[in-house]
């Protein structure tokens, strides 16, 4: 008689079935690497600027004003020109995504209407922001007459970030369960009243979500800004909170960064660095608390 | 009868019927801000066309770009556009295979909560401000670049090329693990119960029926490439010039126009000549995109 092939020899490890988990190993470690490959570099990113900057980080270099043709002092003009900036484009683009947003998700069908606004959307999102600050120039500045001016660069951020908040926004409401709209049809509301009572308070905090990450993008734009509205220099009075008119032309911290980094010669070397850590520092920071409220909000979350 | 049927007040009914109203026109502002951008770019640029100077031709094939020339003026953007191919090249050879590999691993390889941190990451990349990633090209990457080759100028095509890897790396990881999620799991479960390893499910199965959301991955990743305007014009060095090796310095159409369109005066041919430029690459990335839009269509259609 020929003796079977006990069963548990059968299922030992062939050399093609070693070679194969072989394969199976790199093919993770090399992916792996790949990832990592994407971590060190912002890690090294932010230590290095970290580093090179540390001499003239501090509260001083915030609060005080570029002197000396940019060479010494801080950057406040620039930090409170970017906070006009964002914060006129945000009271801009903020309700016009939010009810677009709202458009998209509660009362277009599908239709070729619907499927026009995404593509214009998506190539809102996806033209060069040099073609944005291209636009500006010729819609605001010389075109309505805005003139060179905060408004022109706002108008011009504006419009660049509105797709964050799109997305973000549609994100956020269409992670509304349906149920809830139909209960609400059921005893009679109307859409809107879904909407108000219903769709907006279950989605407010996702909505924030993408409320901040067009603060972030719109703070770090220098191209848009360059052209419309913001300047190499402009003098204000150390710790001026409200130094600029909506007429006016102010600085922005990335153009400013722009300006210390390649058109001063011999400026001191901590100062471009501090200034990219504080631009950087703030993007990041607003970007992370983002991060945060959604996770939160995920862990919060009832249904 | 009954009681009559109880009737919203006039007023809220008008009210609702403006908001609905307001709803809607914000709801197609997406397409008229489309439309604004290329009608206010090409009403800039178009008067050039019937310039006695200009040529559409020089334009888009002549390597000769002069505009200040006091009695030569040359508008040709040819070595402009090779120089955006170039650089675009480069990021793309590099933040590809990164890109892809990271997606795959995100989506197939790791643990929940390494691909939580992962995809933080991810996304912190992608917020840093494209003037800080031209400040990175410009001080440390320059740096690395002269003393790893030996080369005199650091802000080259290698540079520029780096940088907007780095760049569009965030864009390729984010889509392609979309596209790599979008795959049902009964084919992976169909894959396994073949006693296929992890990695031939990935490479016969979820490839292959992912590869038109990676094909919009890459081809997003290319728009971003193609449209970055301030870190090439910091990293790239600035020579208007056909490339030979990956150390010499380019200038691309987009650091072309935020590098001249302040010293152009309003109206000349000049100013013009960058207004067109910026409808080229309104038009390149109209394509990018929208092709992009359709690869992913065509996922979702099967």
């Amino acid at each position: 008689m020929e003796s079977v092939t006990p069963p548990s020899e059968r299922f030992t490890r062939t050399h093609q079935v070693a070679r194969r988990e072989r394969a199976q190993t790199v093919a993770k470690w090399v992916f792996g690497a790949m990832s990592l490959a994407m971590v060190l570099p912002l890690v090294a990113i932010i230590v290095y600027l970290l580093y090179k900057a540390w001499p003239s980080l501090g509260w001083e270099f915030l609060a005080d004003i570029p002197r000396k043709g940019m060479r010494e002092g801080g950057i406040w003009s620039a930090f409170v020109g970017t906070l006009y900036l964002v914060g006129l484009s945000l009271a801009i683009s903020a309700p016009i995504g939010v009810l677009a947003a709202i458009y998209l998700n509660e009362y277009a069908r599908e239709s070729w209407l619907n499927r026009l606004i995404n593509m214009a959307v998506i190539n809102l999102a996806g033209v060069p922001s040099i073609v944005h600050a291209l636009f500006g120039l010729g819609a605001f500045v010389y075109g309505a007459r805005f003139g060179f001016s905060i408004l022109s660069a706002s108008l011009t951020l504006a419009i660049m970030t509105l797709p964050v908040i799109i997305a973000s926004t549609r994100e956020a409401l269409s992670a509304v369960p349906r149920a809830f709209r139909d209960a609400c049809a059921n005893v009679g509301a109307t859409r809107w009243q879904t909407i108000r009572a219903v769709v907006l308070p279950n989605s407010i905090s996702g909505i924030l979500t993408g409320i901040i990450l067009q603060v972030s993008r719109a703070a770090g734009e220098t191209a848009p800004v360059m052209f419309t509205g913001a300047v190499f220099f402009k003098a204000v009075s150390r710790g001026d909170l409200f130094p600029y008119r909506l007429g006016d032309q102010c600085m922005a911290l990335s153009m400013h960064l722009y300006t210390v980094s390649t058109q001063v010669p011999n400026v001191k070397e901590s100062i471009p660095y501090a200034t990219a850590v504080v631009l950087l520092g703030s993007v990041l920071l607003v970007n992370a608390s983002a991060i945060v409220l959604r996770i939160w909000l995920r862990g919060r979350k009832k249904w | 009868m009954g009681a009559p049927r109880p009737q919203r007040p006039k007023a809220s009914i008008a009210i609702e019927r403006i908001i609905e109203f307001v709803i809607r026109l914000s709801g197609v502002s997406a397409v008229f801000f489309v439309a604004a951008i290329f009608f206010f770019i090409f009403r800039e640029a178009v008067p050039v066309l019937w310039d006695p100077d200009f040529d559409f031709a020089e334009f888009l094939f002549s390597k000769e770009w002069y505009p200040t020339s006091v009695n030569n003026v040359r508008y040709g953007t040819f070595a402009l556009t090779i120089g955006t191919l170039s650089v675009t090249g480069v990021a793309i050879v590099l933040a590809v295979p990164f890109g892809l590999g990271a997606a795959i691993f995100i989506s197939e390889f790791c643990s929940p909560k390494i691909k939580e941190t992962l995809k933080i990451v991810i996304e912190l990349l992608a917020a840093i401000p494209s003037v800080v990633w031209g400040f990175i090209g410009l001080t440390v990457m320059s740096k690395l670049i002269v003393s790893v080759t030996g080369t005199a100028v650091g802000v080259n095509l290698l540079n520029g090329g780096f940088i907007l890897a780095l760049m569009s790396v965030p864009v390729i990881v984010s889509i392609g693990e979309d596209a790599l999620k979008a795959v049902p799991d009964s084919y992976r479960e169909a894959a396994l119960a073949l006693g296929a390893t992890r990695w031939e499910t990935v490479f016969r199965v979820l490839l292959p029926a992912a590869k038109n959301g990676l094909l919009a991955a890459v081809l997003l990743g290319v728009g971003r490439a193609v449209g970055e305007t301030m870190a090439v014009l910091m990293a790239t060095g600035h020579a208007v010039q056909i490339p030979h090796g990956l150390l010499d310095s380019v200038r691309t159409l987009t650091a072309n126009v935020a590098a001249e369109l302040g010293e152009a005066p309003a109206g000349s041919s000049h100013y013009r000549v960058l207004f067109l430029t910026g409808v080229l690459l309104f038009a390149i990335t109209l394509v990018v995109n929208v092709a992009a839009d359709l690869a992913v269509r065509g996922i979702r259609r099967k």
